[in-house]
């Protein structure tokens, strides 16, 4: 069962993560890369994500490890301060 | 100066330099300087000394494509392409077997690696494949129709880019190496271009077959970020600035002649090549500030995938391949018709042709694009100046 936090982040990622095949069937530490996330689509999954949650990531944060899955985007955001309200 | 730098110089100046014209004449590949670099163990120099290699790094390659282009640009970019592919493996092997072997072998033999990344139908994006590994109990077989294959038939291995798998999506890639007994080329563009004539990039039908062992074991998307952008950018960058400073050379000399004839009198191409000399000295600051970026990034763990290194990296690549152009012009301006000329000690008719591959034959187009997408995650820059 996936946290709020990380239905919050399926929702961007599919409207921002231009995947061939959809999000719902990923498993939350599927790999994302390996699933069709392109570099120019991860730029286009920051801005979506900055916007969903009114952060900005940090330079440090901006590799590709980041936005390897549904997880590590979690933790990412867990990481500079945006709250997982079952956590 | 090190000792490679110096045999490097040392083929630059008495062989490669004896054929360019002939090369680029015939656009035939530079066999003598490259016979020369193997010769003087300069193939397999960025193999680590655990692996039978020299041990050296990126600068040593930047500085030995410098010196190259000086004297025959097709050589350097021959040079050059070929040590990105080892620059890969170098980094990406891992503790791979076949990999860690592959190298030892690519030292004691000082092998040519060739590249074939780009695919037809995929309109020049080098990170999208279509063609994709199919598997089957430990081995491969793979098909790629490849529009260019820089030297592919000079080459010892070949390094290959496809899907993971069948299933993968286009962007899902991996590299493999491919030594030539695994693969067969079938001839089908030739390269008959303006300029860097004696790369030899023809088009193939490549089918390759190997042991899954000979994937590099790390994305291509990472391989790519990491080491073949940045270092390519910055080996270009240095044969480029080869070129350049080649033609300015030539241009100083035709300037002095001219100011020996009349004692008292600044030539006219005198302020021209003031000009020029700025451009050159702004072209060599950007490839050294980038090798600096670029050798502090490889030493931290997510560090070379950094947004603003990316961005660094292809303003070099946009930034060299215009200067290269723009020194070039204006040398033959300075020059005249002695520059104009095939045949003057001034022409320069060969360093033009060769210096306009340079936003060409990797899309300067596509990289603006690149940059502009990298832009919207660009952060400001708050690293103090010094």
């Amino acid at each position: 069962m996936s946290s709020p936090l990380k239905v919050r982040i399926r929702t961007v990622l599919k409207n921002a993560g231009s995947l061939q095949n959809g999000v719902d069937a990923l498993p939350d530490d599927a790999d994302l890369h390996a699933a069709g996330l392109t570099s120019h689509a991860t730029v286009s999954l920051m801005l979506a994500l900055e916007e969903m949650f009114d952060i900005e990531f940090p330079d440090r944060l901006l590799g590709r490890l980041t936005f390897s899955s549904i997880d590590a985007i979690a933790r990412a955001l867990i990481e500079i301060g945006v709250q997982d309200e079952a956590a | 100066m090190s000792p490679w730098l110096a045999a490097a110089r040392a083929v630059g100046a008495e062989i490669a330099a004896r054929h360019a014209d002939d090369v680029d004449l015939r656009a035939r590949f530079p066999a003598e300087a490259v016979t020369g670099l193997r010769d003087r163990q300069l193939l397999g120099l960025l193999v680590p000394s655990t692996e039978g290699g020299a041990g050296a790094g990126i600068a040593d390659v930047v500085s030995i494509c410098h010196e190259l282009g000086r004297y025959c640009a097709s050589t350097a970019m021959v040079y050059a392409m070929h040590q990105i592919q080892v620059a890969c493996i170098v980094r990406h092997a891992g503790h791979n077997p076949w990999q860690r072997a592959f190298l030892r072998r690519l030292a004691d033999g000082q092998l040519l690696l060739a590249s074939a990344t780009s695919e037809a139908g995929a309109a020049g994006d080098v990170r999208s494949s279509i063609c994709a590994l199919d598997e089957k109990r430990g081995r491969f077989t793979l098909v790629k129709q490849a529009p260019v294959i820089s030297y592919g038939e000079e080459s010892d291995a070949i390094l290959v880019t496809a899907r993971r798998t069948a299933q993968s999506p286009p962007s899902d890639q991996v590299i493999v190496v491919v030594p030539r007994s695994g693969v067969e080329l079938q001839p089908q563009e030739t390269w008959n271009t303006l300029g860097m004539r004696g790369t030899c990039s023809r088009g193939y039908r490549l089918t390759a077959e190997g042991e899954m062992s000979q994937v590099i074991p790390v994305p291509y998307a990472d391989v790519s970020a990491q080491t073949m952008l940045p270092v390519s950018h910055l080996v270009w960058g240095a044969l480029w600035l080869g070129i350049a400073t080649d033609a300015l050379g030539r241009a100083r000399a035709f300037v002095r002649a001219e100011a020996k004839k009349r004692p008292g009198e600044t030539p006219l191409g005198a302020a021209r090549l003031a000009v020029a000399v700025n451009e050159l000295q702004t072209m060599k600051s950007n490839l050294l500030a980038c090798l600096r970026l670029y050798e502090a990034a490889i030493g931290s763990v997510d560090g070379p995938s950094a947004i603003s290194l990316a961005v660094a990296m292809n303003n070099l690549k946009l930034g060299s391949s215009q200067s290269v152009v723009k020194i070039v012009g204006e040398a033959m301006l300075i020059c005249g018709l002695a520059g104009y000329r095939n045949d003057s000690p001034f022409s320069l008719g060969r360093h033009l042709r060769d210096a306009h591959s340079a936003a060409v034959m990797v899309s300067n187009d596509r990289i603006s694009a690149n940059n502009a997408t990298l832009a919207l995650a660009l952060r400001d820059d708050l690293e103090p100046l010094a």
